[in-house]
C-alpha cells in the first residue's frame, strides 16, 4: 500500500531496524531491545505516530519462558499500523518508553504487575493493578505457572502495609479520601485528593478495585465462552468489545463478514454509541443537581434500551454478535421501527441541548472546569471523546476504517477548549452524527445473509473498533482446536483515567463529582 | 433557569403503574427462558453456556441463578419459550422475616459495586429515572451504611473489594438485610470464582435475597427491593416443567 511507504523508506535507512510488511497497511519491525526508547520516540516524534497497546505474551508453559513483547502503534493520517516485536529473556529487563510516549505509562505498569517484566528507568512500579495489601510480592498472575483458581495467600506483615502518597506538606494539607464505596451509584474506585482546604493540588487515582482477571481466566475457555466474558466486562460497551474480539477471531481464520451483517454491525455500535452518551449526559445534569435535565436524559436512555432490547433481544446488545456475523438478522418491521423511533429519539436530545445550551447557571459549573489542554490530551495520548474535546481529532473509523466505516465514514466534531463543556458538546454532536448515520445505513443496507462460518485456526490477531468512550485494541491468540491462548483488552477507558488527574488539579474541592461526570470513564472497562 | 420547571411539568406524568398494574411496556426486560416439557432436553441444554439448564424427566429445567440471557436457547429448532416478566427475585436461605411495616414504606439502600461490568449499575442508576421512581415506593437510596437497611451488592465480589463490603455490611444498624443483584453476585457468573473474584456474596456476609439476571432491569430490580418488606413474593431459583 502506498500509506506505509514514506514510512518504510525511512525505517530502510535506518541502521539496525528490519522491517517487513505482514498485511496491507500493517509494517512488522525488528529491532534491538536498547533502542526501542530512540525508535518509539522518533515515531511519536516525527511520523505523529499514536500508541496503540502493549501486550506481552509469555512464550512457553514452562516456568521462567521467555516473553513476546508487542508494541502497536499507527499512523493516524495514513492509517499505518506498526508492530514492534521484542522477545524477552529471562531475568532480562526492558528500557522504559514511557518517559518520552507518555501514554504508555500505565501499559508498563500493568506489565510489571501481571507478568513480572522490569522496565528499566520508570519511577512508579509497584502497587497498581495488584493491590500491596492484598497481594504478595512477587506473584504475577499472568504467567502460565500460576493458578488461576485461588487467590494466593497474603502475608500479613509490614510489606504489605499501604498507605495514601502524600506530596503537599504545608500547614494543614490532608489526603481526602473519595471511595471505594462513594455517593448514590458510583463504580468502585479510590481517589484521593490532595488539598490544603478548598483547592485540589493532586490527584491520586487508584483503581483496579475491580480487576476481575479477565485476561487470565479466559486463557483456556473456547472462543465462544471468552466471548461472553468479552460482552460482560464492560456493559456499558458490550457491543464495541464484542465486536473487536469478533474481528480478531474472524482475521485468525480469514472469514469474510457478509456486507449485511457489517451494515447491522455498524447500526448497533452507533446505538450502543448513541445510549452511551445519553446516559454520560443524564450523570452531567445530575452531577449539576439539574433534576429535570437528568429526568428527560434518563428518559432518552431508557427508551434508547427498551429499544435495543425490541431490535435484538437484549437491552445491552448482549448475545448479538458471533464470530463471522450476528446470530439474528433484523427482519423488516424491526428495521421500520427503528428508523420511525430514531428521530424522535435525536429530535429529543437536540431539546434537551439546546435548554442545556440556554441555562447559564449549568453552564457556569462546567465551562473551564476540568480541562485538559491539547499538549496534555497529546502527551497522554488519550482517546474518543475526551480526546477530540481536547484538540485531537482522531477516530479509528476515519483512520483505520474496518467493517462497512470503509464506505460510511461519519464526520468528526472537534472542540478546542477541553474543559467539561466542551465534552458535552462533543457528546451530543457524536449523537446527532450517529443518528444521521444509521438512518443512512439503514435506507441502503445490503440483502442477504448475516451470518458466515468462521472456521478456527491456530493464530493471532490484533483487531479494533471505536469504541463509545474511544479506541480500543483486542488481541486475540487461539489454537486450533478453538481454546483461547492469550486476549488482551487494549481499552479506552484504561489510556483515558491516566490523564484524568491532571484534569483535577487546581480544581474546587466541590467540584470533583461534575468533573467525573463530564469525563464519563467506566471503571469496569480499565480494570478489566 | 426559570424555564426547567415549566419544562418537567409539561412532560407529564411518566411514572409506571407497576406494581398495582402489570407493566407490559416491550423492551422494559430482556425476559428469561422458561422450563418446558416438550423440549427435547439434551440438545437443548447443550445450547447453554454456563449450565442454567438442565434436563429432568418431564423435559428442561431452567435455573435462573445461572441464566446470563445470552440468548443461545432462544431460537431455533431446540428452542425454550422466552417470557418478558420481572418477578426474578428467589431467596438466598438465610431465612430472615421480610422487615416489618415500619420499613414498608421508608426503606434505605446503600449500593456497593463490587466489580460490576457497568450494565448493573447503569440499570440500578434508571431506578430514579421518573419512569420506575423508586421514591413513590418508599425506597431511598443512602450514601452511607450507617442510614442503610439493605445493602445492594452487584458483581463477581472482587477479592480488592472484600474489606469494603464488609465493612459496610458491619456497619449497618439491626436490622439489617441483604441483596445481592446480578448472576455475578450469585455465583461469580461469566467470571466465576478465581485468583481475583470471590464468586458469590454469600461467601463473605449473610446474604437475604438474590435478584438474577444479567442485568435485572429496573424493575426486577425494584421487584427484589419489594420484597425485602414483604410487598411482593419470591420465585424459585429452578422452574421445573
Amino acid at each position: 500500500m502506498s500509506t506505509c511507504t514514506q514510512i518504510q523508506d525511512w525505517l530502510g535507512v535506518q541502521t539496525g531496524i528490519s522491517s517487513q510488511a505482514v498485511a496491507a497497511q500493517w509494517l512488522q519491525l525488528q529491532i534491538q531491545a536498547s533502542r526501542l526508547p530512540e525508535l518509539t520516540a522518533a515515531l511519536v516524534r516525527d511520523w505523529q505516530a499514536e500508541f496503540a497497546t502493549l501486550l506481552v505474551e509469555e512464550e512457553e508453559s514452562a516456568v521462567d519462558a521467555c516473553l513476546a513483547v508487542y508494541y502497536f502503534f499507527y499512523l493516524p493520517r495514513n492509517g499505518c499500523l506498526l508492530e514492534i516485536q521484542i522477545r524477552v529473556q529471562p531475568g532480562e529487563e526492558l528500557p522504559a518508553i514511557s518517559e518520552t510516549v507518555h501514554a504508555a505509562d500505565w501499559h508498563e505498569r500493568e506489565a510489571e504487575d501481571l507478568f513480572g517484566l522490569r522496565f528499566t528507568g520508570h519511577p512508579f512500579l509497584g502497587d497498581f493493578v495488584l493491590h500491596d495489601d492484598n497481594w504478595p510480592e512477587g506473584v504475577a498472575p499472568m504467567r502460565h505457572s500460576f493458578d488461576g483458581l485461588h487467590h494466593p495467600k497474603v502475608q500479613k506483615d509490614s510489606d504489605t502495609e499501604w498507605s495514601p502518597p502524600q506530596i503537599l506538606r504545608e500547614e494543614g494539607a490532608i489526603v481526602f479520601p473519595v471511595g471505594p464505596v462513594w455517593g448514590d451509584f458510583h463504580e468502585s474506585g479510590l481517589w484521593m485528593l490532595e488539598t490544603p482546604g478548598e483547592q485540589i493540588r493532586y490527584l491520586h487515582t487508584r483503581l483496579f478495585y475491580k480487576y476481575r482477571g479477565v485476561e487470565k481466566i479466559a486463557e483456556g475457555q473456547t472462543l465462544d465462552r471468552a466471548l461472553l466474558l468479552v460482552e460482560r466486562f464492560s456493559g456499558a460497551a458490550a457491543f464495541a468489545h464484542a465486536w473487536a474480539y469478533c474481528q480478531a477471531v474472524e482475521r485468525i481464520g480469514g472469514c469474510k463478514v457478509p456486507a449485511r451483517a457489517q451494515d447491522l454491525r455498524l447500526i448497533f455500535a452507533e446505538l450502543e454509541r448513541i445510549r452511551h452518551h445519553a446516559a454520560n449526559i443524564a450523570e452531567i445534569s445530575g452531577s449539576t443537581a439539574l433534576a429535570v435535565a437528568k429526568a428527560m436524559a434518563q428518559d432518552i436512555v431508557e427508551d434508547l434500551l427498551r429499544l435495543s432490547a425490541r431490535l435484538c433481544g437484549h437491552r445491552y446488545f448482549f448475545g448479538v454478535l458471533t464470530p463471522g456475523g450476528l446470530h439474528h438478522d433484523l427482519d423488516p418491521w424491526r428495521q421500520n421501527l427503528l428508523a420511525e423511533t430514531l428521530p424522535s429519539l435525536d429530535a429529543r436530545l437536540h431539546e434537551l441541548e439546546h435548554l442545556l445550551k440556554n441555562s447559564s447557571s449549568f453552564l457556569d459549573r462546567i465551562e473551564e472546569m476540568g480541562t485538559l489542554s491539547p499538549e496534555l490530551a497529546q502527551s497522554y495520548g488519550v482517546v474518543g471523546p475526551i480526546a477530540r474535546a481536547s484538540g485531537r481529532a482522531i477516530d479509528l473509523r476515519l483512520t483505520l476504517p474496518y467493517g462497512a466505516y470503509a464506505t460510511l465514514a461519519p464526520t468528526v466534531p472537534i472542540a478546542q477548549e477541553g474543559d467539561g463543556y466542551a465534552r458535552l458538546r462533543i457528546f451530543f454532536s457524536e449523537i446527532h452524527i450517529s443518528a444521521e448515520l444509521i438512518l443512512k445505513t439503514l435506507h441502503q443496507i445490503s440483502a442477504g445473509p448475516v451470518h458466515t462460518p468462521c472456521p478456527t485456526f491456530e493464530g493471532r490477531a490484533l483487531a479494533w473498533v471505536e469504541a463509545p468512550s474511544g479506541a480500543t485494541f483486542h488481541w486475540v491468540h487461539c489454537d486450533a482446536a478453538g481454546m483461547v491462548l492469550r486476549l488482551r483488552l487494549g481499552t479506552p477507558g484504561f489510556r483515558n483515567w491516566h490523564a484524568f488527574e491532571r484534569a483535577v488539579e487546581n480544581a474546587a474541592f466541590q467540584d470533583f463529582p461534575i468533573i467525573l461526570a463530564t469525563w464519563g470513564l467506566s471503571v469496569a472497562e480499565n480494570d478489566r | 433557569m426559570s424555564f426547567w420547571p415549566y419544562f418537567g411539568l409539561k412532560r407529564g406524568i411518566k411514572t409506571t403503574s407497576w406494581p398495582s398494574a402489570k407493566e407490559q411496556s416491550p423492551g422494559i426486560t430482556p425476559g428469561r427462558p422458561r422450563s418446558a416439557s416438550n423440549a427435547s432436553s439434551n440438545a437443548t441444554t447443550q445450547l447453554c453456556p454456563t449450565g442454567a439448564l438442565h434436563p429432568v424427566e418431564t423435559g428442561v429445567s431452567v435455573d435462573l441463578t445461572h441464566c446470563i440471557h445470552c440468548q443461545r436457547c432462544r431460537q431455533g429448532p431446540h428452542a425454550l419459550p422466552w417470557e418478558d416478566d420481572v418477578a426474578w427475585t428467589v431467596n438466598a436461605g438465610t431465612a430472615l422475616s421480610p422487615l416489618g411495616y415500619r420499613f414498608r414504606r421508608s426503606l434505605h439502600v446503600r449500593y456497593i459495586d463490587a466489580g460490576a461490568c457497568g450494565a448493573c449499575i447503569n440499570e440500578a442508576r434508571l431506578l430514579d429515572a421518573p419512569v420506575y421512581n423508586l421514591h413513590r415506593l418508599g425506597i431511598f437510596i443512602t450514601a452511607s451504611p450507617r442510614d442503610a437497611d439493605v445493602l445492594l451488592v452487584a458483581g463477581p465480589i472482587t477479592n480488592a473489594m472484600c474489606t469494603a463490603v464488609r465493612k459496610a455490611y458491619s456497619a449497618m444498624p439491626h436490622p439489617k438485610r441483604v441483596v445481592g443483584m446480578g448472576v455475578c453476585a450469585i455465583n461469580g457468573g461469566i467470571f466465576g470464582e478465581n485468583f481475583a473474584c470471590v464468586g458469590g456474596l454469600q461467601k463473605i456476609v449473610p446474604v437475604d435475597l438474590w435478584i438474577p439476571g444479567c442485568p435485572p432491569p429496573p424493575l426486577a430490580i425494584l421487584h427484589g427491593l419489594l420484597a425485602v418488606v414483604g410487598r411482593t413474593q419470591c420465585t424459585t431459583a429452578e422452574e421445573l416443567p
